[in-house]
């Protein structure tokens, strides 16, 4: 157990299926650990508030914000950021969908928006409009309006 | 970075509760979507926390021989929504959850946190109010249960003693069984928001169409989540009627403090009550095996 006054704690988890070990300061999100410790700036940062889904990345499989996510708690977890998706330069199909429909404009929102799917593809399950809807509510988009994304991910349940 | 002074992480209910009898000053932390932005914000300055997330003993929801429903306060929003025990004998609880924030805080955020954070607007709170749910709150002296009525005390009070942590939701079956139950939130958008009110009905029907038993629970009408006692008294054993509904409505109102704040004005506030309580009503009607309301 982590005892108070010590601000480092030693975890291991794996990032985009890579074991890491390593010793976090307890003070940290795992936003700020994956992009300014691991290096992957896929991970954005928007709001800080979890408002916003920008820092979106899969704990198990499961989205989450990684702004309101302490490091710590991804001990023993499997994180899962835009940059473990594709594989030996191959785009994924929800990937593939985004670019298709046009889901994509400044690009900012894009690595949660497409990990979010990537979830709803994984859970096998079928999605009304309006469930999709609900679904990818946690994330804003400033540019495109919502329709392209909705056909982005509709396409990627189809394939 | 959060201004977090130590982190203590204990693995079960005792050491956490010894854990707190020791350093009542320590800030419980489990899902982190209040106490984190709280942090942010200022809200709350430098903490030392007590993260309860790894004690599993708190995460299920289950059902017991007698029909009691017990709810980990670790439940997340997400997990009570997909709860199958949840989905049928208390799914009025399940449309509540759903209506909170976006996925990737239902993911996260926990009931348990939802309502020791002490919002009148905690979207779990009103359902919770008009179940009669009771609380059980543990030290390393002992436990207490008590009724989540009694808990709220005002605006971000509640009755969580120093020492004290919430280890179960408590719902008899004589707060569910032949209810139908129906919750809307009003609020601007349809996610990602705080609710402007939220109301929770719970009705019960007998063969001959009287109202048996009703329920009213409000969030965002007072300081804290209330129940509509006036309204529900009046309601007990009359037929249900179009024009019965809308006195229930109007007595409903009596029973709310709203105020003006940037959201709404304390009008405009009474108007949805009114109005919601019927619309909520009818549908629990419908739920209950009622039919519709003419």
């Amino acid at each position: 157990m982590q005892e108070v006054g010590k601000l480092h704690k030693k975890i291991s988890f794996t990032v985009n299926g890579k074991a890491v070990s390593l010793e976090v300061d307890i003070r940290q999100s795992l936003l700020e650990v994956l992009r300014n410790i691991l290096g992957y700036t896929g991970v954005k940062k928007g709001c800080g508030v979890g408002e916003c889904g920008a820092c979106t990345v899969l704990v198990d499989g499961t989205p989450i914000d990684s702004c309101i996510y302490l490091a710590v708690w991804a001990d023993g977890k499997n994180i899962t950021t835009i940059e473990g998706l594709a594989k030996n330069g191959e785009l994924t199909k929800v990937q593939k969908a985004f670019i298709e429909e046009g889901a994509i404009q400044c690009g900012f929102c894009t690595p949660g928006l497409v990990l979010t799917t990537t979830a709803l593809v994984e859970s096998g399950k079928k999605y009304t409009r309006e469930e999709l809807k609900r679904e990818l509510s946690g994330h804003f988009c400033r540019c495109t309006g919502y329709q392209n994304i909705l056909k982005a991910a509709e396409r990627a349940l189809e394939e | 970075m959060y201004n977090i002074q130590g982190y203590y992480d204990p693995e079960t209910v005792d050491e956490a509760v010894a854990l707190l009898a020791d350093n009542p000053s320590l800030k419980i932390i489990a899902g982190g979507t209040d106490v984190l932005i709280k942090m942010h914000g200022g809200q709350l300055e430098k903490a030392e926390l007590l993260s309860i997330r790894k004690l599993k003993e708190l995460e299920d929801i289950k059902k017991l021989e007698d029909g009691t429903i017990i709810i980990g306060p670790l439940a997340t929003f997400s997990q009570i929504y997909n709860d199958p025990v949840i989905k049928k004998n208390i799914p009025v609880l399940g449309e509540a959850a759903i209506s909170m924030g976006g996925p990737q805080i239902r993911n996260i955020a926990t009931i348990g946190g939802n309502i020791c954070n002490g919002a009148t607007s905690a979207d779990s709170a009103s359902t919770l109010f008009a179940l009669n749910a009771k609380l059980k709150l543990r030290t390393s002296q002992g436990e207490r249960v008590i009724p989540i009525q009694e808990f709220y005390l005002g605006p971000g009070k509640v009755d969580l003693k120093p020492g004290e942590v919430l280890t179960e939701i408590i719902i008899t079956p004589e707060n569910y069984q032949g209810f139908g139950g129906h919750y809307i939130k009003f609020a601007m958008r349809n996610a990602m928001d705080i609710a402007t009110l939220g109301v929770a009905v719970l009705c019960k029907i007998t063969e001959s169409k009287l109202i048996e038993d009703v329920r009213i629970g409000l969030g965002v009408a007072a300081p804290t989540p209330i129940r509509c006692q006036e309204a529900e008294s009046f309601a007990r054993g009359k037929a249900i009627s179009e024009e019965i509904i809308a006195v229930i409505g109007k007595l409903a109102v009596k029973s709310t403090k709203a105020r003006t704040s940037w959201r709404a004005s304390k009008e405009y506030r009474e108007h949805l009550v009114e109005e919601l309580t019927q619309r909520a009503l009818k549908a629990a009607v419908r739920n209950a095996g009622g039919g519709e309301v003419a």
